[in-house]
């Protein structure tokens, strides 16, 4: 019951977000510091996350296929394939869910038990539009991320490779460019918006409907991240049914 | 003038307002006070529409607050200025920003025309030096100023403050109960304040309503309150024995 009104309260919260629209100048200093916060302010983590994971990826796979019949740009396609379909939209995304998601849910919190939703209230702002749209906006430019944690993911993979002495770079290469299927680049992208969604939705959901005080915050943070990361793994297994099979 | 007819508010089936009907008039300071946990609150957040009621009548200068479109009501609230007990001053805007909030989200004005108004209300309560401070850079009571200074920069018709001078020393308190009560002199507007500051009660207490346990227990000014027999008022206005010196000595007065 207690979930369905949660359900319930979600959707009633997006038709909200969708109404009476803040003021345009007003709206687009919100959406460059959001963006500023959301998306350039996650590169560092993402990037030094994508580089190491993709090189752990690639180790990973040499090391598992020791047989010699087997050709060494085998590393560079699984390594591909891995960073591309899984790691760069999925596994980045539940990083995204606690370092993101943590930052909505308590900034839009502590805004809300310090009274300052109440003000812009009083003074007869869409609260919601003035304090989730622009999160909205911001995170659509999340797939520029993704895209860069696949690059960096699979670039991790080739330097470890190479230099671990695991596979040559020519073998990589040809690894990373064998039977390339562009849609699974689509699929990825789909994927990586949805999330972005979910990103900035869930945890900003928990925000504005927090009660109590500091306490309440970070464990309206810690629900945020874990049903943003429930919904992302479901959705992203329901996604996965519907485009690849 | 705002008109309070029967207002009923539960929650979770709890009554907190039991059928509260009063009268807040223009151009005076009309205070709310009572115990913790009486309804203040509620009562003032009902009138500002943070609460809805479950019963009763809201009536703003002939406007019923049940009868309005939300597009109505979001005028209305254009119409009002709030003070928070915490200032709920926006953190990452500085004191100017904050103040110029208001016009910016609901004015056509240029921003050198916003920074004039801006720069005028943080004059006219009484802040220097501060315009490009942060919040967290300045004390408490500056704090309380500038959140008054963001109520009344759009010339609001209805000023409602929320325990205005809760954790302010004696005299910054005084201060802000001072410019609050000439504020509604000088625009002579609908001033509401919620407050269990004896202090308030008697610098500026023009009107003063009681609550107790969700009803109106008593009404009158600061000067009815030290002749009032009413046994909740007494114990809670009294209970200090400084409180009954005073009231002996002006009773003997």
């Amino acid at each position: 019951m207690n979930m369905l009104f949660h359900i319930g309260n979600y959707f009633l919260m997006l038709a909200k977000v969708f109404g009476k629209f803040t003021k345009w100048s007003v709206l687009k200093r919100l959406i460059f510091a959001d963006i500023e916060s959301l998306i350039i302010g996650s590169m560092g983590i993402v990037s030094f996350i994508s580089f190491f994971v993709g090189g752990v990826v690639a180790i990973q796979t040499a090391l598992n296929l020791d047989n010699p019949l087997l050709p060494d740009y085998l590393v560079g396609y699984a390594t591909r394939q891995s960073v591309i379909l899984e790691f760069a939209p999925t596994f980045i995304s539940i990083i995204m869910a606690g370092k993101a998601g943590s930052f909505i849910t308590s900034s839009i919190g502590t805004m809300r038990v310090t009274e300052q939703i109440d003000a812009l209230e009083v003074m007869g702002i869409n609260t919601y539009n003035y304090l989730i749209f622009p999160k909205i906006v911001a995170l659509m430019l999340y797939p520029f991320v993704i895209t860069f944690s696949m690059f960096l993911g699979i670039f991790g993979g080739y330097m470890a490779c190479v230099y671990g002495g695991f596979s040559s770079t020519a073998g990589f290469i040809d690894g990373i460019q064998l039977d390339f299927i562009p849609f699974h680049i689509t699929y990825a992208f789909v994927k990586t918006v949805l999330f972005a969604f979910i990103l900035a939705t869930i945890p900003s959901y928990h925000g504005y409907h927090l009660k109590g005080g500091a306490l309440s915050v970070g464990k309206a943070s810690t629900t945020a991240f874990v049903w943003s990361s429930v919904l992302i793994i479901l959705l992203n297994y329901i996604i996965t049914q519907l485009l690849l099979t | 003038m705002i008109v309070v007819k029967d207002l009923y508010k539960a929650f979770e089936e709890v009554p907190v307002l039991k059928g509260i009907s009063t009268s807040f008039e223009k151009g005076i300071t009309n205070l709310i006070i009572g115990r913790s946990g009486s309804g203040k609150t509620v009562f003032l957040k009902c009138l500002l529409g943070l609460h809805h009621h479950d019963r009763g009548s809201i009536n703003f200068d002939g406007l019923e607050l049940n009868d309005l479109s939300p597009k109505k009501h979001r005028e209305l609230r254009k119409k009002m200025g709030m003070v928070f007990q915490g200032s709920a001053l926006f953190d990452s805007l500085t004191v100017e920003e904050n103040v110029m909030f208001p016009m910016e989200m609901f004015t056509k004005k240029s921003k050198s025309e916003m920074r004039d108004r801006a720069n005028a209300v943080i004059k006219r309560v009484n802040l220097v030096d501060t315009n490009h401070k942060l919040p967290a850079e300045i004390s408490g009571g500056m704090q309380k100023r500038v959140a008054i200074a963001r109520a009344i920069v759009m010339n609001p018709q209805f000023l409602f403050c929320d325990e205005p001078n809760s954790g302010l020393d004696p005299k910054t308190a005084i201060v802000i109960d001072n410019l609050i009560r000439e504020i509604t002199d000088e625009y002579n507007i609908t001033t509401v304040i919620n407050t269990h500051d004896m202090n308030s009660v008697m610098e500026i207490g023009e009107k003063i309503i009681f609550l107790d346990q969700g009803e109106k227990a008593w009404e009158g000014t600061n000067k009815d309150i030290f002749k009032t027999d009413n046994k909740a008022v007494t114990d809670f206005v009294y209970s200090s024995n400084l409180m009954k010196k005073v009231r002996q000595v002006y009773l003997k007065a």
